[in-house]
């Protein structure tokens, strides 16, 4: 499961659903594999502001990663500064550090087992195989 | 006519295989009708949008909609994410996507930004508002009960067994069971939806109220008793 995912995902229970504390859920127990992944510069500038910066960042201290900057960056900052003297035209800048980072984290960086845990209610949703089970006993619903 | 996604790696005996419905499905999104409408919500250089889709058996349609995503959208950059009660349809859904997702950018095509398939009931994992385009091919076949989901399904490889046989017929019947006049699990998704779908733009049209729907496929005059549609729902 891409890190990325965990930026949608909320507990399935009705009654947490008004909850914040259900959002983002925490991942719990979590081993962790890097899936190579080709990087698109244009998705990850307007993948931005869909991402709930806060809660990425509260997972990635959980899961022992480097944290994210404290801010969103701004979009600008995933293209590399030609200024670095190398005679680059600014028309063909690469993707900047942070970009190459943040694609890492996002779209590379996968729970292949574990638990989400709700903040709310507890419960704990098992990943096995890089699958999440959302699957709930009827009396949970 | 944009390629079908291959679904050869997929085990019909516990997955729904591809038919006419998903098919009707697939030809009616690639219609111009319907990209013109996903094209003008969902402009480039806009945020990502995501699509969820429910129910993603074999995933012949989330890899559709993933590597076609610059046609259909007019953009690449866009999320796509799953959901199956039936594990197996979660990994053969990924395996689905990435095939197709290889395929195309190896024809130096551009496709969309596949996130995982999650084991879930329609859209309860999803955060409200998080979705923007919601895509379910529902079980609706009249069935007198509706089968339940399990929540511990132990994948049981290996020799086949009577167990293994009657969980596999248990997934099969999840994948078409619709239970009363077929609907039973439509209507839990419907009541999903204003929750689960995401207010974009800010209603300067308020007025309008309700929701629309229109059918924008159908298979036409067939023998037998089917007769599909495909409806298109939104929120002005």
């Amino acid at each position: 499961m891409k890190l990325l995912t965990l930026n949608f995902l909320t507990c399935a229970r009705k009654t947490c659903k008004s909850s914040p504390a259900a959002f983002p859920l925490h991942p719990r127990d979590a081993e962790l594999e890097q899936v190579e992944t080709e990087m698109n510069p244009v998705f990850l500038r307007n993948i931005l502001p869909r991402l709930e910066w806060e809660a990425m960042r509260s997972i990635t201290t959980e899961l022992g990663l480097p944290s994210l900057p404290a801010e969103t960056p701004d979009p600008g900052a995933l293209l590399e500064n030609d200024g670095n003297g190398d005679g680059e035209d600014a028309g063909s800048a690469g993707p900047s550090q942070i970009a190459r980072d943040l694609h890492a984290l996002l779209m590379e960086t996968c729970i292949a087992s574990g638990k989400l845990v709700c903040g709310n209610c507890g419960h704990e949703y098992a990943v096995k195989e890089g699958i999440a089970n959302f699957l709930l006993p009827s009396h949970m619903v | 006519m944009l390629p079908t996604p291959s679904t050869s790696h997929v085990n019909y005996d516990r997955i729904y295989e591809p038919a006419e419905d998903s098919y009707l499905l697939l030809d009616t999104l690639a219609l111009s009708t319907e990209t013109k409408f996903l094209q003008d919500r969902f402009a480039p250089a806009t945020a990502s949008p995501l699509v969820l889709e429910v129910g993603t058996g074999s995933g012949v349609l989330l890899a559709f909609v993933t590597a076609h995503a610059e046609i259909l959208f007019g953009r690449a950059d866009i999320t796509t994410i799953g959901t199956d009660v039936n594990p197996f349809a979660c990994g053969a859904t990924a395996e689905t996507v990435r095939v197709a997702v290889t395929e195309q950018a190896k024809a130096g095509k551009n496709p969309g930004h596949f996130c995982d398939c999650i084991n879930g009931d329609l859209s309860t994992a999803l955060r409200h508002g998080s979705v923007d385009v919601l895509i379910f091919n529902p079980p609706y076949v009249p069935t007198e009960t509706l089968p339940e989901a399990r929540s511990n399904q132990e994948p049981l490889d290996g020799p086949a067994s009577q167990a293994a046989f009657e969980r596999d017929s248990h997934l099969l019947a999840l994948s078409y069971a619709g239970g009363a006049d077929g609907m039973e699990t439509t209507n839990r998704l419907l009541d999903q939806l204003p929750d689960v779908l995401k207010d974009v733009l800010k209603r300067i049209c308020e007025g309008l109220g309700g929701w629309n729907a229109e059918v924008v496929g159908t298979s036409g005059q067939k023998a037998g008793w089917e007769r599909l549609c495909i409806l298109r729902i939104w929120r002005p």
